[in-house]
């Protein structure tokens, strides 16, 4: 689903990304793993068009989306949850959900949307920034999937969310892909979410992939080594 | 002072300044709308406002004459044709400026203020060359001239009432557009989070044109109203320019709500003051009281309370 070669990305001079490739599978749920400062952040920034790739190649469903604008990303079918949420916190619950529904021309928020988070049905008329971290977590997934993506990119959704709450985080992600049939990548520092949630862990460190492995006979200290500081 | 009017008589000046206040006020509205939207909702520190005005008021001298000339039967309806064709005027401008200039410099604000003051100079320029350094009037169909009589004493002029109409009438049209719309929904997200608007989907390129554009348009429409007030020159945007900003700082950038307050509390404070001091003095008053506000309360009159 999600096809990306040899992936660079810079910021100025510095180089942070080294030529990565990767390829998710349809319905396939990728956990990146990495300690702070290795990459994630960019990858997914790079993926989303937000920080432009230097050279490299990243196609979606078979069509190249490099060098194309966030916004014609989302209509090929990327949709990006970013690290601190970044809901729009003087709109509405409703109307933040609604944005996402900007590529695929609909006015009226899909019932099943509501059903994944039924907190947000609740609060549809509260502002965005009147939200828990929880709940504006689940609104900014709200939003991601009024897009009707194809794949569904995550950074860091567990940052500041209180353990139980990350529990659910991992049910629901799994049922949105498991419903909707769309594939995910979710960066992550915390291993136990990455184990509930992900079919395949790669570690990123240094801007390159050092450790790749299917979630069924994970190596599980190896994995921890590359995390610990 | 009073007592050489009798109770009457003081009540028809009072009501009849009431009046002029709410003309102002009227006017103030139409003229902060377009700059409510550029600078309260897209953080656009637009200098040329006044002259995005004048294109209006200037297409409306046009209009007039071509009317008067080719069309006299219908003379007396080509005011509202005046103001379509200032708003399509002034918004073709303003979408074909934000593409040449505004667009390279969104996150350089104090660049913006610099560029769009050497761009109202150009404009002026532009009016003299064209239009001539002296000032147009335009002729007024009939109806709109004189006053109505309410008593014997009160009268309100008729172009007054023209402008609240418009005044009220636009004011709804761009809070519908703001808030039911999916383009006012798509314009407060990019106010919010650019980047992240468009990593939801907004294009945001063309949504911020379309916004300039409309802000300007709506600038034009206007202008195109105050020529039934004033007459038009190649400066005259120059003259209302900073109560414009005024208007628009006063009452919290991004509230279209706190722009109308703030559009009649400044209007009603001068034009009641202005009748027992002199205008000078009242605007002194009006400016320290409004600086003085804005000291306790820098963002506003109407400002969100968020989390943050």
């Amino acid at each position: 689903m999600l096809n990306v070669q040899e992936l660079r990305a810079a910021y100025g001079e510095s180089e942070v990304l080294h030529g990565l490739d990767f390829t998710v599978a349809p319905g396939e749920i990728v956990a990146i793993m990495g300690r702070n400062g290795m990459g994630k952040t960019t990858l997914m920034k790079t993926l989303m068009g937000i920080v432009p790739a230097r050279s490299g190649v990243v196609s979606v469903d078979g069509t190249e989306i490099t060098g194309l604008k966030s916004h014609q990303r989302v209509a090929s079918g990327v949709a990006y949850v970013p690290q601190g949420r970044m809901i729009f916190s003087a709109m509405t619950v409703q109307e933040n959900v609604e944005t996402g529904l900007t590529v695929t021309g609909k006015k009226k928020v899909p019932e099943n949307i509501y059903e994944l988070f039924p907190v947000l049905l609740e609060m549809k008329g509260r502002r965005g920034g009147n939200l828990s971290g929880g709940q504006q977590q689940q609104l900014a997934i709200a939003r991601a999937l009024a897009s009707d993506p194809k794949i569904l990119l995550l950074d860091e959704p567990t940052e500041g969310i209180q353990p139980s709450i990350i529990r659910d985080m991992a049910r629901t992600l799994r049922r949105i892909r498991d419903e909707r049939g769309l594939s995910i990548v979710v960066s992550e520092q915390v291993l136990s979410f990455a184990l509930d949630v992900a079919d395949r862990v790669m570690v990123i460190e240094n801007g390159n992939f050092v450790h790749d492995s299917p979630r069924a006979g994970i190596d599980e200290a190896r994995v921890s080594k590359f995390l610990s500081v | 002072m009073f007592s050489d009017y009798s109770m009457s008589e003081l009540g028809a000046i009072f009501a009849m300044q009431g009046f002029a206040g709410l003309i102002l006020f009227s006017v103030f509205v139409l003229m902060a709308l377009g700059l409510a939207i550029i600078f309260g909702q897209m953080g656009v520190i637009n200098m040329a406002h006044g002259e995005f005005m004048i294109l209006g008021a200037y297409v409306t001298y046009i209009t007039s004459n071509v009317f008067s000339d080719y069309l006299p039967a219908l003379f007396s309806i080509y005011f509202f044709v005046a103001m379509v064709l200032a708003f399509i005027a002034s918004g073709l401008l303003g979408m074909a400026v934000e593409w040449a200039m505004i667009r390279h410099l969104y996150k350089r604000p104090l660049d913006t203020l610099l560029a769009t003051w050497g761009l109202s100079l150009i404009l002026q320029q532009v009016y003299r060359s064209v239009f001539g350094a002296r000032e147009v009037g335009v002729t007024i169909p009939d109806w709109i001239m004189g006053s109505l009589p309410v008593t014997d004493m009160i009268e309100v002029p008729i172009n007054g009432i023209f402008v609240m109409v418009l005044a009220v009438g636009i004011s709804a049209a761009i809070y519908i557009l703001m808030y039911r719309s999916s383009w006012g929904k798509q314009v407060r997200a990019i106010n919010q989070n650019r980047v992240m608007a468009g990593a939801v989907g907004i294009n945001t390129e063309w949504t911020d044109r379309l916004t300039f554009g409309i802000g300007c348009g709506v600038a034009g429409v206007a202008g195109s109203a105050f020529t039934m007030i004033g007459s038009t020159g190649p400066t005259a945007g120059q003259l209302y320019i900073v109560d414009t900003f005024l208007v628009v700082v006063f009452g919290g950038a991004g509230s279209l709500l706190g722009t109308i307050a703030s559009a009649f509390s400044i209007s009603q404070a001068q034009s009641i003051m202005e009748f027992f001091l002199s205008g000078s003095m009242a605007k002194v008053l009006t400016l320290l009281t409004v600086v003085g506000i804005l000291m306790l309360r820098p963002q506003g009159l109407f400002a969100l309370k968020l989390r943050k």
